[in-house]
């Protein structure tokens, strides 16, 4: 099952073409990455999927993005689309709140003001994000004081508070070290069963580590597109395989 | 030999950079020091109980009445200006699109008003509310040309909070489908809080100093206002019409050093109120 259909995806800041006639399905429950040099337009087409594109002036869109059957731009309701597909950012982006009330964002926007509720929820998100350990003594304590690696998980936690059925995650680790990034690729592993993930990455290594499919875009030009292990093994393109090789990005 | 003597000159120029700096610290705490030592030394011997009688009469010079103004103003001031200022400049910074010609003009009018001298508004006021509005020399006069005159004040400082406040925050709460009321007034208006309370400190600080607009508006009798429509004068009218006078220039600078107390006492309070506020976090 795919839970993203993309049919001619066009996009443009004000006068860019940002995007160029990008088609492809996104399967369920799986990982699927986003590979290419910067401005390729990897991180546009993830912002595309739950519309955060929508926050940038002049920016325009054609096409058709569909999430489980249903158009993402037509009668959907912009929040409730970013309900169902989560999003976790570069940089950690821990509200300055407490641990207790991040965590709690999300459900409370979405209605949930019964304290039983919220208490369980931010338990079970925690838990899943392999964070409740080390925040449990200080839910009420500032989250900002929190390290990168641990504010990057609380934000995974965070996103999944509100129950999405896709996460979303814009080179979650490019602003981490290489052991907060190793606890969030394991945890991405475990998260898989659950959740459909897209992550965009500049690091080739973590997409072969951690995903299913893999996607090579080139200055908006979705070059290939197959299972990861396919294209990192025998690239059909010869773009693909300068990249991957190393040959330019 | 070259070399050393370049050695020598850096020296030297570090040297009067330092001295330089240093000095200008210096001065900036000589002169306040200076000023408060000298507003204490000549106002602190004529504080007497009978300066803080409950009336005002030429026999006692008691300012009660003008610390009861100025302490029933300010709030009165800040209360309708302070909503109307962040409002506008939620407005200016979150949901206004970038390049709109009317938030072009609201800038550049905000701008001019800041620079106008306090005279101006004390003119206007008299004009318009004292006089068009028939309200005669009375607080609520007087408060509304305050509230006019640091509306501009308000406007840019709760601007500039909210501009400060990193987009990622905003990204992150979009992110989580939380829509645009619940992300400006949850997580952006908290976070620019202790920025917006130091702008309010500020006109704080403008409305108890302030003479030329009020004059002409609120008036200048020595009485606790009963209802806004009565004239009164705040701590520094007191002070202005003291001096002007000429027979009470000793209970002047007494009234200056409460006057320097209240304001001191007011910011005191507003940086533990923008700490509690700011300090949740």
């Amino acid at each position: 099952m795919n839970c993203f259909g993309i049919r001619g995806l066009n996009l443009y800041y004000a006068g860019f073409h940002a995007l160029k006639d990008i088609s492809m399905d996104i399967e369920a429950k799986k990982v699927t990455a986003f590979i290419g040099p910067s401005g390729c337009g990897k991180s546009t087409l993830i912002k595309t999927l739950n519309r955060m594109n929508d926050l940038v002036e002049d920016c325009r869109i054609t096409g058709e993005v569909r999430l489980f059957g249903e158009s993402v731009f037509g009668g959907m309701d912009v929040n409730h689309l970013r309900k169902r597909v989560g999003m976790v950012f570069q940089k950690p982006n821990p509200f300055p709140m407490s641990v207790y009330d991040n965590i709690a964002f999300g459900p409370r926007s979405h209605g949930i003001r019964s304290k039983y509720e919220l208490d369980e929820i931010v338990e079970t998100s925690l838990r899943n994000a392999a964070i409740w350990d080390e925040v449990k003594d200080r839910l009420r304590k500032s989250a900002l004081g929190l390290s990168g690696g641990q504010q990057q998980r609380m934000c995974i936690a965070r996103a999944l508070a509100v129950a999405p059925e896709v996460l979303l995650m814009d080179e979650p680790t490019s602003a981490l070290d290489p052991v907060s990034t190793g606890k969030i690729e394991e945890l991405l592993l475990t998260l898989r069963e659950d959740y459909s993930i897209v992550i965009v990455t500049h690091n080739m290594q973590q997409a072969a580590r951690i995903s299913d499919s893999t996607a090579f875009l080139l200055l908006g030009d979705l070059v290939e597109y197959g299972g990861t292990e396919a294209l990192f093994a025998m690239p059909k393109d010869k773009r693909t395989e300068d990249y991957i090789t190393g040959r330019f990005g | 030999m070259n070399v050393n003597k370049k050695n020598h000159q850096r020296k030297l120029s570090e040297l009067f950079m330092a001295f330089l700096t240093y000095g200008a610290a210096a001065a900036t705490f000589g002169v306040l020091f200076f000023l408060v030592a000298f507003i204490f030394v000549k106002g602190i011997p004529h504080i007497k109980p009978s300066l803080f009688s409950l009336s005002y009469n030429s026999e006692n010079v008691s300012l009660t009445p003008a610390l009861a103004a100025t302490v029933i103003a300010t709030p009165m001031a800040l209360l309708i200006t302070a909503p109307l200022g962040v409002f506008a400049a939620i407005y200016l910074t979150e949901y206004a699109k970038r390049g709109n010609r009317w938030v072009i003009l609201v800038r550049v009018t905000t701008e001019a008003l800041s620079g106008i001298p306090s005279i101006v508004y004390g003119l206007f006021g008299s004009l318009f509310f004292v006089l068009f509005l028939g309200w005669g020399y009375s607080m609520l006069a007087g408060v509304f040309t305050l509230s006019i005159m640091i509306l501009p004040l308000i406007i840019r400082s709760s601007e500039e909070a909210l501009k400060a406040v990193p987009d990622a925050y905003r990204e992150g709460a979009f992110g989580l489908g939380a829509g645009k009321l619940r992300t400006v007034f949850k997580i952006v208006l908290p976070s620019a809080m202790p920025g917006i309370l130091a702008g309010v400190i500020l006109s704080i600080g403008r409305i108890v100093g302030e003479t030329a607009a009020l004059i002409y508006t609120a008036g200048t009798v020595a009485q606790i206002p009963a209802n806004p429509m009565q004239s009164a004068r705040t701590l520094s009218v007191h002070m202005y019409a003291l001096s002007t006078e000429g027979f009470h220039t000793d209970e002047s600078y007494a009234t200056a050093v409460v006057l320097l107390f209240v304001v001191i006492l007011i910011n005191a309070a507003s940086v533990r109120i923008s700490r509690r506020i700011g300090g949740r976090a």
